[in-house]
């Protein structure tokens, strides 16, 4: 991967007092934690909505479900795309039927995921409410999708590249600003 | 947006035409994605939409009913349009060819053609004729890649992991294109295969896929981890290979009281369909070291691996 670092949006205090801020807005808006449950989208989705729940229940002391949602299938861009595709488990082990459910991922970009996410969670039952929540909005939707939840808006150019990098899968807490040096790269993230 | 099939990857081979030859890491790839794709076979809505606009023509030249019937749950589970079509009713009763056939439904722009044939080999005659992917499902005495594939998964379920493992295959090894796909598959993984059947069932020279042969089912028995009892397959039979269904069930059906004398509890596979009292007791077949049903489950979710990974596509531009 060919990038160079144009700026650091956060570190491990700046990544843990957002999450914070995240996780109280969450449980103020839904008045608690009754029918919650987080679903994190592959994969930093996922480590953002653990951390979510810890985050919740040191605040609330109370557990929410946490499920995960791979959705390599419901993609649009499936046949364009993929080199090798990585179909991975999709695991939510409770009833998505009447939940207030909280999709979380890492980077909202065209929206083009968080729609594919929305099938899916619709085939697998009717949610009463789905919200979205993301670590970073960086713009540039191609589809009429906007989050509930934001930990950072972040403008960039169609150049730039939002990278975040979490101690669970990448060894660090970190946001990146990174700018492509491979013009194929630049159309990676979505 | 057109749906366009690349054939160049991500199997290697573009088609899927036998596992003869097939890295291990391609095999591990179709198990790993056949595992994450069953979870789909659970829910209440048993449907993505990976495949929509692809359009499969599910070629039977040949009788089969569990095959038929998980490939077209896999097709329609994935979304795809599918066709099926079947010798008897066709155009194949009026005179034409197999190509001339497959010609024609191509001409049709199907994307995916599954192929049962008698003749082994015709799979590969259709792939390097058309534009189309081919999966085999099953051609003669030659191969039934999807097969092995779902006994490998449903194996790996059951111990972990494949290498190591003894399997031995137990029956009309001679007539069986489940035995050489999963003889590829098993050697592939790195998995230790014996064959047990009557001397005019196992094929001469056998010994160099790097197999072991006996002869006494017991003696394979008290070997091995798993076995995998195959139907004889009278229909190609085209010699006395037998001297009655009777005898074989007395010396190599596998037997209840063959497994207790043995004090050991082999994983029991078996491909269908079962002809219980002939190659297997029902009571046996029955037990709760039976997996058979679960190599039934596990064939639609390799299936659709199958399917998911012969669409993708390269990179555009």
């Amino acid at each position: 991967m060919k990038f160079r670092v144009k700026t650091k949006l956060a570190d491990t205090e700046g990544m843990r007092r957002t999450l914070t801020r995240l996780a109280h807005e969450i449980i103020e808006r839904n008045r608690g934690l009754e029918n919650l449950a987080l679903v994190g989208m592959r994969t930093r989705g996922v480590f953002v909505a653990e951390r979510l729940k810890k985050l919740i229940r040191q605040i609330e002391g109370g557990d929410v479900p946490i499920g995960i949602l791979d959705v390599t299938l419901y993609r649009d861009d499936f046949r364009l795309k993929f080199k090798q595709p990585q179909v991975q488990i999709t695991h939510i082990d409770f009833d998505v039927d009447e939940k207030n459910i909280i999709l979380v991922d890492d980077v909202l970009y065209t929206g083009r995921t968080a729609r594919a996410a929305l099938d899916a969670l619709m085939d697998l039952g009717r949610p009463a409410r789905i919200q979205l929540a993301v670590l970073v909005d960086r713009g540039h939707r191609e589809l009429p999708i906007k989050p509930d939840f934001v930990g950072k808006n972040v403008p960039t150019s169609i150049g730039e590249e939002v990278r975040v990098r979490m101690m669970e899968h990448d060894g660090e807490d970190a946001i990146l600003l990174v700018e492509s040096e491979d013009e194929e790269e630049a159309n990676r993230d979505s | 947006m057109t749906p366009e099939l690349k054939k160049d990857r991500p199997l290697s081979a573009g088609h899927l035409l036998g596992l003869e030859g097939m890295p291990a890491e391609e095999i591990t790839h179709i198990l790993d994605t056949a595992e994450a794709l069953k979870e789909i076979l659970e829910r209440p809505i048993k449907k993505v939409p990976t495949l929509r606009g692809i359009t499969v023509v599910n070629l039977f030249f040949e009788a089969s009913t569990r095959t038929r019937i998980s490939f077209e749950l896999a097709e329609k589970r994935l979304s795809a349009d599918l066709i099926n079509f079947t010798k008897v009713g066709s155009s194949v009763q009026k005179g034409e060819t197999l190509l001339d056939t497959a010609r024609n439904i191509e001409a049709m722009r199907v994307e995916v053609v599954v192929i049962r044939h008698q003749s082994p080999g015709a799979p590969v005659f259709l792939a390097q004729r058309l534009e189309s992917v081919v999966i085999n499902a099953g051609d003669g005495a030659h191969e039934h890649p999807t097969q092995g594939l779902l006994d490998l998964l449903t194996l790996r379920e059951k111990f972990g992991q494949i290498q190591g493992l003894k399997v031995a295959i137990i029956g009309d090894i001679a007539h069986s294109r489940v035995a050489m796909s999963n003889i590829f598959g098993l050697k592939a993984l790195r998995a230790e295969v014996m064959l047990c059947a009557p001397p005019t069932l196992i094929p001469r020279g056998v010994e160099s896929l790097g197999v072991k042969v006996c002869h006494q089912v017991d003696d394979a028995i008290a070997w091995a981890d798993a076995l995998n009892v195959l139907r004889l397959q009278l229909e190609r039979h085209q010699a006395a290979f037998l001297p009655s269904l009777r005898e074989y069930y007395m010396t190599y059906g596998i037997t209840l009281k063959r497994l207790e004398k043995a004090k050991r509890k082999p994983v029991i596979l078996h491909p269908g369909p079962i002809n219980r009292g002939v190659e297997i007791e029902s009571a046996v077949a029955d037990s709760g070291a039976s997996v058979i049903l679960d190599q039934v489950t596990n064939g639609v979710a390799v299936r659709m691996a199958v399917l998911v990974l012969l669409s993708a596509p390269e990179v555009m531009g």
